[in-house]
């Protein structure tokens, strides 16, 4: 009897007659390299991300508009091969105005982000491994920040701060470490008591080189997942509070701030190209973005074969 | 052969761990897991320590190395003609003693760090220890790898690709990385399968001669430790209940509760009968022990007493002593020994 070819056969026939040409080459050495170019999601989803990235430092090379150009002869012109996605209620190419808009959002949510994950992870690591006074402290700290109405945090610390990009990245990482750091800590609490951890400890090395070094990496996956998350999230809540008027400044266009128009009911019915391709970028963006995180989340995890 | 030098003495140890209770954690009551230990240990011995879940002889070992902090209590450990109390150690001291006694634990699949090639696990005990260069490091790593029958090459690999044993004696190897005197073997063939355990006893017992180790070698399985033990000592509710010779103990046990743990040994012969000397009830709690002998509730001995001695058993706490007076000490800790 025979069996039904599975695609790992045609994996191994092809495998075969490389090695029988010689022409099979020994992987290269970083194996986790080679692990997040075999997830095609994840090459998918970076690709997406580097090349938005790309477009938005390189805007004045990929649309010849001004984002900020008022031409009222122009106003809510369907799209046409001059504007390749229309124009919006003042006349402005909406092309034009995603693309430099992600400078500004990409920016917010992967500065808030990282800016969170190196509160949150620095605190929650080692808090979470000693324990003692400090975690029940840093505990306490972290539930009154998540506990207290995040806009209106916001809305203070926009009025104390003023009202610019750097102080929304900076609001958005006070105000976003926390679920980072809680995640941190309860990965620590329960990778602290594995054996090795105690091994360690009974080398006697310092408690530094234990917590960041060795316990650390074995707890990066979900963090990672959840810095990606926590782009994503930063990335609606800047589009939030643009639209609250408390975000970046009203003239500076950001996805949130084109996506605004679609509060108006006419626009939303009959003027599709104004907000549906901001829409489409930013959910686009944010799945490339889980993607790569889930990619990397995988690659992270050395017991995690294929 | 052990030797008559003493290098561990361990004098009224305690370690207990607070019960908290109510909304301020307040310290309601305290788990007496090591309740006044006191154990000699020599040169080049093999001690095993013996008892059910939950007597608190892991935590004994935890406290030698100091996993756990006792409470109460001295570990001296002896150097030449130096002695240090491994409780009270200035920082330079501590360095210099932590590498001498060293521990094997027990689930090899929590015992190596995941995120970690071999190497990458050892090399920082030895860098702490100052081996400097790469590639001596690499040099000592792959010695002990073939110390314990495996290839040096397998530095490189994580432990995911590993068997059990395997990262067992990776384990073993890890402990020896900064040539310790003392290992502490906590439960270290209990999770093999027995083939398994065979192998990696036989290497132990190996090691420890090619080095002149002292193992502390804790179970719960008694033939391991009648194979591999010198002395032994067996504990219950966090005391040690008698002590002695490993021949002496597995052919005359004196205490109550050693003969019971004995005759649970399954013996593979159909001509004999074994009286299995069935305890009842648990394990009392080690929050409040039972007075006088903790073991009386539960002591098959303490029935056939009359009034006047299980009074005894149930007001007095009963001392570690010299039962038979022979050339071998057999220590035993109950009023009426057999």
């Amino acid at each position: 009897m025979t069996r039904r070819p599975t695609r790992l056969d045609k994996k191994f026939d092809l495998l075969r007659e490389k090695t029988e040409q010689g022409t099979l080459k020994a992987p290269s050495s970083n194996r986790a390299l080679n692990k997040l170019a075999s997830n095609k999601l994840a090459v998918l989803g970076l690709a997406f991300v580097t090349i938005m990235i790309l477009a938005s430092v390189f805007a004045p090379l990929v649309t010849q508009y001004d984002p900020q150009k008022v031409d009222l002869r122009m106003m809510l012109k369907p799209p046409s091969a001059d504007h390749i996605l229309g124009t919006d209620k003042i006349g402005r190419d909406v092309f034009a105005r995603i693309i430099y808009g992600g400078q500004i959002s990409i920016l917010v949510g992967l500065g808030s982000a990282l800016g969170a994950a190196l509160i949150g992870v620095s605190i929650g690591a080692y808090t979470g491994y000693k324990g003692g006074w400090w975690d029940s402290t840093f505990l306490r700290i972290s539930e009154v920040v998540m506990s207290f109405p995040q806009i209106i945090l916001v809305l203070m610390l926009v009025t104390i701060l003023g009202q610019s990009l750097m102080n929304l990245i900076i609001i958005f990482t006070l105000t976003g470490w926390g679920s980072l750091y809680r995640l941190t800590r309860a990965q620590m609490l329960s990778l602290r008591e594995e054996e090795y951890v105690q091994a360690l400890r009974a080398f006697g090395l310092n408690t530094f080189t234990i917590c960041f070094k060795h316990i650390l990496p074995n707890a990066l996956g979900p963090i990672m997942v959840n810095i990606t998350l926590s782009t994503a999230m930063f990335i609606l809540q800047e589009a939030g509070l643009s639209f609250l008027g408390l975000g970046v400044p009203l003239n500076i266009p950001t996805w949130g701030n084109i996506l605004n128009v679609a509060q108006d009911l006419r626009i939303l019915q009959n003027y599709w190209w104004v907000w549906l391709p901001s829409a489409v970028t930013i959910s686009l963006f944010v799945l490339a973005i889980n993607f790569v995180g889930d990619g990397l989340r995988d690659t992270t995890d050395p017991t995690m074969q294929g | 052969m052990p030797s008559q030098e003493k290098i561990l003495h361990i004098n009224g140890l305690k370690t207990y761990f607070p019960v908290r209770k109510g909304l301020l954690r307040t310290v309601a009551a305290h788990v007496k897991a090591v309740d006044g230990v006191d154990l000699e240990i020599y040169r080049g011995e093999t001690l095993g320590l013996v008892g059910e879940s939950g007597c608190g002889k892991t935590t004994l070992g935890k406290s030698i190395i100091q996993l756990v902090g006792a409470v109460g209590g001295q570990i001296l450990y002896h150097e030449g003609e130096q002695t240090f109390d491994l409780l009270n150690l200035s920082p330079e001291e501590f360095k210099h003693i932590r590498q001498k006694i060293q521990i094997v634990f027990q689930d090899p699949h929590s015992s190596l760090n995941p995120a970690f090639t071999v190497f990458g696990s050892l090399q920082d005990p030895l860098k702490l220890y100052g081996v400097k260069t790469k590639a001596e490091r690499r040099k000592i790593i792959g010695d002990l790898l073939e110390a314990v029958n495996m290839r040096r090459e397998q530095m490189d690999n994580y432990p995911h690709e590993f068997s059990g044993g395997q990262r067992q004696r990776i384990g073993i190897a890890r402990a020896l990385c900064v040539n310790p005197e003392i290992v502490i073997c906590d439960e270290a063939v209990s999770a093999l399968d027995v083939s398994i355990q065979a192998q990696v006893l036989q290497l132990l017992q190996e090691i420890k001669e090619a080095r002149g180790l002292t193992y502390i070698f804790i179970t719960h399985d008694l033939s391991v430790v009648e194979y591999i033990s010198d002395r032994v000592a067996v504990m219950y509710l966090g005391k040690i209940v008698e002590l002695a010779e490993s021949e002496a103990l597995y052919r005359t046990p004196r205490h109550p509760y050693t003969q019971a743990l004995l005759s649970a040994i399954p013996i593979a012969d159909l001509d004999r009968k074994s009286d299995r000397i069935v305890l009842e009830g648990d394990v009392p709690n080690p929050v409040s022990p039972p007075s006088g002998c903790a073991f009386h509730p539960r002591c098959p001995k303490f029935k056939s007493l009359s009034e006047p001695e299980k009074q005894r058993c149930m007001g007095e706490s009963p001392q570690l002593s010299d039962a038979t007076q022979l050339t071998q000490p057999h220590l035993v800790s109950c009023h009426y020994p057999n």
